[in-house]
């Protein structure tokens, strides 16, 4: 791991936690739908990164976005949940000596891979976020609704993200 | 312990998961006053359901007695009944209600001694402890409002500290939206027909003419008139309107006042009292 990938990534992360932050989360449809577009950046690490080291870094995350949004504890737990499901997924889909990738961006493992693999992680992510916020099972339903919209609209930006920084060269 | 090691070490991300999320939910349930509150409801939920469900049969068990129970008090009301039934109906007395539940008593007094001109003016009326009455005790006007609060006994006389006084501050809400403000004098006013209304938050919508009650707060009872409001937010420069407001009382004419006997208040103060952090 290079330093300039570190770089990128500690870059990514000042930016996407700052538009998170400043700009998403005064952002809501209805009460229904939040966008979390700032998942990308655990989406985005290198495939070489380390297990314990990611889950580090989920926890870290969460725990700064649990410091803006006065929720201690509920986005730790749904970004390690992200961590957890992102392992996995690599795992059964990438061989694990092939890591000629970088990182598993839109442009390095095409579309199909990256959109399922953002949908798997997205709505892990956003279950355990949701149902932690919620914390009981009488308004079940209203949560998944608020998790499946919310899901959707955090997927279609994290996408759109990846298509305006789409950068095919490197495939 | 060796093969132990190589297991944990082979399945590290799951294992890894769940130590991190386990620290994620604690830190939820533990800094979370919501979340903290629901857990403990939620266990007492279950316990409580276990009990109603145990209580279904437990009743069963109970009938025979129950029926005994039933039967007695039937025959003791059939005989109150025949008893009742020979009553003469002409000659039935009022029988006064002895209610035990009523929190707020109240206790007719006659103001003696008033001053509406000071800066803090001070109410003797004549009635004192041989009528039950204790210092902090509430007072109105009959139907006008709030007076003050009953400040030093003796048997037979008692000092109310006047609304009209720089010490004095009630509790008071404003009928229309509820917002909650603390009732004030003094401050540059000693206009007898005026008081004003701090600390209510400067979201709220104040109408002129809007009426102002007694919050419920402290020793007053809630819904006690006090005034309406005469000219909504002066400006002081900070996030809190200062309302002023026309007291429904007119000090300088008070006759009668009643004295308003809280039977909860020994008890809520003792009960605040355990409270650490109230000051």
């Amino acid at each position: 791991m290079n330093s300039r990938i570190i770089v990128i990534n500690i870059i990514r992360w000042f930016i996407l936690l700052s538009i998170q932050v400043l700009l998403l989360r005064n952002l809501s449809f209805y009460d229904l739908a939040t966008p979390f577009t700032y998942i990308l950046f655990l989406l985005l690490l290198p495939f070489g990164t380390p297990n314990l080291l990611l889950y580090l870094i989920a926890f870290g995350t969460g725990l700064t976005l649990d410091a803006f949004y006065d929720t201690l504890g509920v986005h730790t737990a749904a970004c390690v949940t992200l961590a957890f499901v992102r392992i996995l997924f690599i795992s059964v889909t990438v061989s694990r000596d092939n890591f000629d990738e970088p990182e598993p961006s839109l442009g390095n493992m095409g579309f199909k891979w990256f959109s399922l693999y953002a949908l798997l992680c997205t709505f892990a992510h956003h279950l355990v976020l949701f149902l932690l916020e919620a914390f009981k099972l009488t308004e079940l339903s209203y949560t998944l609704l608020r998790c499946l919209f919310s899901g959707i609209f955090t997927l279609f930006t994290v996408i759109l993200v990846e298509f305006i920084f789409y950068n095919r060269k490197s495939r | 312990m060796r093969n132990l090691w190589i297991f944990i070490n082979r399945y590290n991300a799951f294992f890894l998961f769940v130590i991190f999320f386990t620290i994620g939910v604690v830190l939820t349930v533990r800094n979370n006053a919501y979340q903290r509150s629901v857990t403990f409801n939620s266990t007492n939920e279950v316990v409580g359901h276990a009990y109603i469900r145990l209580n279904i049969f437990k009743r069963y068990l109970n009938l025979g007695e129950v029926n005994d129970s039933l039967a007695r008090e039937n025959a003791r009301l059939n005989t109150a009944i025949l008893a009742l039934k020979n009553i003469d109906t002409a000659k039935n007395e009022v029988i006064k209600d002895t209610v035990n539940h009523v929190q707020y008593t109240y206790l007719a007094a006659r103001v003696i001694k008033n001053s509406v001109t000071l800066r803090n003016n001070v109410i003797t009326i004549n009635k004192g402890t041989l009528d039950g009455i204790e210092s902090g005790m509430a007072v109105i006007s009959a139907g006008r409002g709030v007076v003050g609060i009953i400040r030093d006994v003796s048997p037979h006389l008692a000092t109310i500290e006047s609304l009209l006084n720089k010490d004095a501050k009630i509790s008071v809400s404003i009928k229309s939206t509820k917002a909650l403000g603390s009732l004030v004098w003094g401050d540059r006013n000693s206009d007898y027909k005026k008081a004003f209304i701090k600390d209510v938050p400067n979201h709220f919508q104040v109408k002129l003419g809007d009426t102002v009650i007694t919050s419920g707060f402290g020793s007053f009872p809630p819904g006690i008139p006090v005034g309406s409001i005469s000219n909504r937010g002066i400006s002081t420069g900070d996030n809190f309107l200062t309302i002023e407001i026309k007291l429904y009382n007119d000090f300088s004419t008070l006759q009668y006042v009643y004295v308003i006997k809280d039977k909860l208040a020994q008890e809520e103060k003792s009960l605040e009292l355990k409270l650490p952090n109230e000051q």
